[in-house]
């Protein structure tokens, strides 16, 4: 197990200086001059350009940059965003918000998905399934955006039922119809995969075997075709959830929520190039972690499942 | 419910109609099944597969698959037609009354619970023991159907029991509420043979301990016969015969039965061809492996002397690391040092049980995988020196069979496509001319014309293995290895498979590598046999010598497990 999970932090360093290097580089290497851009219509100033450029050491060398900036990310040093605040801060207060929303987006999906999926998998061919899965295809068809802001319309602005958009410091239930939103789309997979595991353990053996003993149907529904099915579902779920963190752009945007897929967007716009390095590296390593996290809890869930 | 007099059937069928409904059409999958069970008797169903024994045995119990519906007769438990009982009176019964040992114990018991807890579970509901009680009763349970260091071994998951062990803890489920009745269906096939004798061996003891009747449900004869006082023979959903063991096995009077038998490989005791017309498929073998050598050869350097042993096997070992064995790499010497030989126009038969290396040796002598130390010699060739163009040449002449027809043929390919693969591949003739020679296979085979443009899951088990046997023939090959090539089949399948490869090799002159755990079946088709135990060779004879006097203590466990080995034939 250890050794294990020694081998899979090893495998992310290569992965780590891979991905900040091609981040780095689509981000400087493209054609424009970041802090002449910052000067807009008024032409530059050559004394703060230069103090900016040292700054942002973009005075020197492609790869000395790439390098002092991996210096300073290993010690959580990202320096500072055009605007002057430590773009470590600008994580800081939009990773909480992010986490809010992947856990009800997350919360919605494995809820609803796995209850319609049970009972649908369970009925396999009868009306609920029929209608279910045919709503799920519905949902997977529907683009996020036309999604969003027809709830947005409707919940928000319409029947006035919640606040159309979020706003600063939200709480989890301003964070419930952006989580619905964002969890719609795997909630329609994780119901398919659920309902196509369960029907798929209907007929196994060891269900039957456990019928055989006296159980009742109940218990064997439970005990052992549900929880056997959740194996892959589960995996499915942690897999989505370091997605989620990632921030997720357009949900976000429709409902103006101040979570990381917000501040890569707003930074991308506004040509901020160190900040949106800064955070997408800290993505890919959340990212990593999170796969990992979902390997291990694989081998809980199956106990077949061994690393060494 | 009433306690009942020995002198009552603890269960009656009567009548029995079944109908498995698929496609909106109804197949009858039982039609008029009858049977007794006395209290504390063994009855064994006998049938091959699709003859109605275990949907007989589900009907019993309740557990008809989903399209599956008794239309009609009874089923009479204690007296009381439980045939149409509702689910609630079902779950009352099943465990309590009436207990099941499925049949493969691989896929019966749930890989995310332990051991201990799925015995529990059964005590649980059928309100026997809760908490510490039970958790103490199961180790019991365990320990009583033979499983060692059971309160140990109730903590683990089924991936860390072998097949016998896992067997034993479904055993030790069924009888866990010490029901009156116990169904076996197939308790046994998915085991070794000496795993398989010990299973059986305390089944019985433990079920007349307990005065548990048993309806054992087998397509093994000799099995049945060993075991049961009374049999009752199923085919095409009808029970043809029943009467006493001993009866059925020495007078069989329905013509199924009689064919059944006759073929029981475990019953039979001679190889199929005597010995005077072996020497001539030995010498058509040299002759015919002569024509084929020239023509391979002609215009190349290699003169080979033709060599009475056409594989030589010599201290070959093969070494895998094991999975998962983290930085050190744990090793497992799946074959260690062995060499044998096998004789031109003969058929060498490699024993043991699963883990004994024997596939692996197969494997080997295919050229599929390399040898970590050793070699495997063909016609006097060391096989791994091959180059491309010779060892193309050597995939020609040594064909493989495997055991599964239905995982070997490629679903997507016609039958008249498998077969004609390799001769294309190989660019032997112009289209027309493997056309004829596809259709000369099938007729080798005994398959008709009309499945030249068949699918492989159009067919039967038996044909399918007709098909992989004539796309090995194809390319005229001078050794055949077959990999448990009968094992999938059913008896009677199987011995019409094994007559037609012996037929083959009189006609072909073959040579055969067969890799085989049935010692009922060597019998029937080798001539020298290979013993093979934990990776090493223990015995290797003639047939003839192994089974009149078997030197290893190994060998002799295996001989003695055949079941029904001692019993007097009728036919």
């Amino acid at each position: 197990m250890a050794w294990y999970v020694g081998r899979r932090l090893l495998q992310m360093v290569p992965v780590f200086f891979g991905a900040t290097l091609l981040i780095y580089a689509l981000v400087f290497l493209l054609p424009g001059d970041p802090v002449a851009a910052l000067f807009g219509d008024r032409g530059v100033n050559e004394a703060t350009a230069a103090r900016l450029r040292e700054q942002y050491n973009l005075d020197e060398p492609f790869l000395v940059q790439y390098l002092l900036f991996i210096k300073g990310a290993l010690s959580l040093d990202f320096g500072q965003s055009f605007t002057g605040r430590p773009v470590i801060d600008l994580i800081a207060d939009a990773f909480p918000v992010t986490v809010k929303l992947a856990l009800v987006a997350l919360a919605v999906e494995a809820v609803f998905g796995i209850v319609f999926g049970f009972l649908a998998g369970l009925r396999r061919g009868g009306w609920f399934d029929s209608t279910v899965l045919v709503l799920s295809l519905v949902v997977i068809g529907i683009p996020v955006f036309v999604l969003g802001f027809v709830a947005q319309f409707l919940f928000g602005v319409k029947w006035g039922v919640v606040n159309p958009t979020v706003g600063s410091d939200p709480g989890l239930t301003d964070l419930l119809l952006p989580g619905v939103v964002l969890g719609a789309l795997s909630f329609a997979y994780v119901l398919r995969l659920t309902r196509n595991s369960v029907a798929e353990g209907l007929s196994a053996d060891h269900v039957r075997t456990a019928t055989a003993k006296g159980l009742s149907r109940p218990r064997v529904m439970t005990v052992h075709v549900l929880r056997n099915s959740l194996i892959p579902v589960v995996t499915f779920l942690g897999t989505d959830l370091g997605a989620l963190m990632g921030g997720a752009i357009v949900t976000e945007g429709i409902f103006n929520v101040p979570g990381v897929g917000n501040l890569v967007y707003q930074s991308v716009i506004r040509g901020e190039g160190p900040t949106v390095v800064s955070v997408v590296t800290i993505l890919v390593m959340v990212y990593l972690l999170a796969n990992l996290a979902v390997d291990l809890l694989y081998a809980v869930l199956d106990p077949r499942i061994r690393y060494a | 419910m009433p306690a009942s007099d020995a002198d009552q059937p603890l269960l009656q069928v009567r009548g029995l109609h079944v109908d498995f409904t698929s496609g909106g059409r109804a197949v009858h999958a039982v039609r008029g099944a009858d049977l007794t069970v006395y209290p504390g008797q063994t009855v064994a169903i006998v049938g091959e597969s699709g003859s109605g024994k275990s949907t007989t045995a589900q009907a019993v119990i309740g557990l008809l698959p989903g399209n599956g519906r008794v239309v009609g007769g009874q089923v009479l438990f204690d007296g009381r037609d439980i045939a149409h009982a509702s689910r609630r009176e079902f779950v009352e019964l099943r465990g309590k009354h009436i207990g099941l040992v499925p049949q493969d114990p691989m896929s019966n018991l749930n890989p995310v619970w332990t051991i201990g807890f799925q015995v529990r579970e059964a005590l649980a509901a059928n309100g026997l023991a809760k908490g510490r009680a039970a958790k103490q009763r199961a180790a019991q349970l365990l320990a009583e159907a033979g499983l060692p260091d059971a309160d140990r071994r109730a903590k683990q998951y089924p991936h860390e029991f072998s097949g016998g062990m896992r067997q034993r803890a479904l055993i030790a489920i069924g009888l866990a509420s010490r029901p009156r009745l116990l169904i076996a269906d197939e308790p046994t096939s998915a085991l070794d043979v000496t795993v398989q004798r010990q299973i059986l061996d305390h089944l019985d003891g433990l079920t007349r301990e307990l005065g548990t009747a048993v309806l054992l449900i087998t397509h093994d004869l000799g099995l049945a016969a060993e075991r049961a006082e009374h049999l009752v023979v199923m085919y095409k959903g009808q029970v043809v015969e029943s009467g006493p063991a001993l009866q059925i096995l020495q007078d069989p009077q329905h013509p199924y039965t009689q064919r059944l038998v006759r073929a029981a490989p475990s019953l039979a005791s001679q190889r199929l061809r005597s010995s005077s017309q072996r020497e001539q498929v030995a010498a058509a073998a040299a002759e015919h492996a002569g024509l084929a050598h020239a023509a391979a050869v002609a215009g190349s350097d290699v003169g080979v002397e033709q060599t009475a042993n056409v594989i030589e096997v010599e201290d070959l070992t093969k070494v895998f690391t094991i999975r998962g064995s983290g930085p050190r790499g744990e090793k497992l010497r799946a074959v260690d040092g062995v060499s044998f030989a096998v004789r031109r126009g003969t058929t060498t038969a490699v024993v043991g049980e699963s883990g004994s290396g024997k596939s692996t040796v197969a494997q080997m002598v295919l050229n599929l995988l390399p040898a970590t130390s050793g070699t495997v010699r063909f016609d006097g060739v060391d096989i791994t020196t091959l180059d491309a163009r010779r060892r193309f040449d050597f995939r020609r002449r040594v064909q493989p069979i495997f055991q599964n027809p239905y995982g070997s043929l490629d679903p997507s390919f016609s039958i008249y496509r498998t077969i004609e693969e390799p001769l294309r591949v190989h660019g032997i003739g112009d289209a027309k001319s493997r056309e004829a020679r596809v259709r000369d296979l099938l007729d080798k085979v005994a398959l008709p014309a009309g499945t030249i443009r068949r699918y492989p899951n159009e067919l039967s088990g038996g044909q399918r293995q007709r098909v992989a046997i004539a796309r090995a023939l194809a390319l005229n090959p001078e050794v055949v290895v077959c990999d448990e090539a009968v094992s999938a089949l059913d008896v009677l399948v199987q011995g019409q498979i094994l007559t037609l490869l012996n037929d083959l090799q009189a006609e072909l002159g073959l040579t055969y590598l067969f890799i085989t755990h049935d010692l009922a079946v060597v019998r029937q088709i080798a001539d020298d046999v290979v013993v093979m135990q934990k990776g090493r060779l223990v015995e290797a004879a003639t047939t003839d010598e192994v089974f009149r006097s078997p030197r290893q203590e190994y060998t002799r466990a295996l001989l003695e497990a055949i079941p029904g080995g001692n019993i007097e034939l009728g036919v």
